[in-house]
């Protein structure tokens, strides 16, 4: 039997440094499912998570320009084999430029922006590329022993099986508060946190106009059918 | 070779206001055959429900899907539906449940397990993943009925902890 090696850069459940996780982490030894149960396993569906045009610009939703840095955030999302993932849903949600989440969860802390709701969606072009237009979101003070959780922007998207339904955060190159944040250092290989780093495109930036936005760009890699290992 | 996956991370807290919106609860109508409320706690290792704001679940199997967040009790609730019990390629029989997982403050990544119904017993006792759960916990995957409704807790730690998948 041939064995696709899947390497796996995933946080682990239980990362003391990131405190609520000892209470929350599954600790029993986790139910390993036979080759292939993926392929014969059912995806998520989203079909009635509506995704209109526009959903994917986060910067005229209100009357007026938010406050902040417009930047557009785009890539493709791929599996893991390498081939792009076409029709896929992607939400995000994030902060303001002031580092406050609309959400009434949020602690207050940071001053609303009444022209900025900080959510969005959209769904991937034929070759899996994506587009959002949107402002910068900002570092706020957290729980974490008080320190202030580097910017970024959550980010859910579904593929197509069930084991590649994903939640993660997006940050951005060169946050000096990278290195110290307890979640995205709950990732054990650093190639795995350089996942998660979108990245300034110089070439793809606007200029000259009251829409210029900063570019970044970011490739999503999901799980894709090879991953499961397969006999040959 | 393949890619390196994109690592998960968690939820957080502040989902709420882009994740769920009216009706996101409902995998079929209210009005659909079958219907059947399916509800129950997220609980963690300290036996405490896991209250809004922080986790969210969501189902789903073949064409069902939704998503809930639990409530100020630690509790979700979802309309869903009985799948058929379903032939596996192999030529075993899949019984009828719902794929759920779990997204949290503190989940690093979710966490990954099913539900099975009280009324299957003799296709639960036959199913080929339930089979791979330690016989003692296999009780855990299986939804009490619970009036009309069905109800599934979800122990994240402890002595009754949900047996999770790994994927």
């Amino acid at each position: 039997m041939a064995v696709l090696e899947r390497e796996d850069v995933n946080p682990p459940y239980l990362h003391p440094a990131y405190e609520i996780t000892v209470h929350r982490a599954p600790s029993k030894r986790l139910i390993e499912v036979p080759h292939g149960w993926f392929h014969h396993s059912s995806g998520p569906v989203w079909g009635r998570i509506a995704v209109r045009p526009g959903d994917n610009d986060l910067t005229n939703k209100h009357a007026g320009r938010p406050v902040g840095q417009t930047i557009t955030l785009s890539g493709r999302v791929l599996d893991s084999d390498g081939r792009g993932i076409p029709h896929t849903l992607i939400e995000i949600w994030q902060t303001n430029a002031s580092g406050a989440y609309l959400d009434p969860a949020d602690p207050g802390f940071m001053s609303l922006d009444p022209n900025f709701t900080g959510a969005g969606r959209t769904i991937t072009d034929s070759e899996g590329r994506y587009h959002f237009r949107t402002i910068k979101p900002a570092a706020y003070p957290g729980e974490l022993g008080g320190l202030f959780r580097p910017a970024h922007i959550h980010t859910s998207l579904f593929g197509p099986l069930l084991g590649s339904r994903l939640i993660t955060q997006c940050y951005f190159e060169g946050d000096p508060l990278l290195d110290r944040d307890p979640i995205l250092n709950s990732i054990p290989d650093p190639r795995g946190i350089d996942r998660l780093l979108a990245r300034f495109n110089s070439a793809g930036t606007e200029v000259g106009g009251v829409d210029s936005a900063l570019a970044y760009d970011w490739d999503i890699v999901l799980r894709g059918p090879a991953a499961t290992p397969m006999e040959d | 070779m393949t890619e390196l996956q994109t690592p998960s991370q968690t939820s957080g807290p502040l989902f709420g206001f882009a994740l769920i919106f009216d009706g996101v609860d409902q995998a079929v109508p209210p009005e659909a055959p079958g219907a059947v409320r399916l509800g129950g706690h997220v609980i963690d290792g300290a036996g405490i429900p896991i209250a809004l704001p922080d986790c969210f679940i969501e189902v789903w199997h073949d064409d069902q899907w939704a998503r809930a967040r639990t409530d100020t009790d630690g509790h979700y609730s979802v309309l869903v539906r009985k799948p058929a019990a379903r032939e596996l390629p192999d030529g075993e029989v899949a019984a009828p449940h719902l794929n759920v997982t779990v997204f949290s403050r503190g989940l690093l990544k979710q966490a990954l397990t099913r539900v099975y119904f009280p009324d299957e017993a003799r296709a639960n006792a036959a199913d080929p993943i339930l089979g791979l759960v330690p016989e003692g916990d296999r009780g855990l995957l299986v939804a009490s009925a619970d009036g009309d409704a069905l109800r599934f807790d979800i122990h994240l730690q402890g002595e009754n902890e949900t047996p999770f998948f790994a994927f």
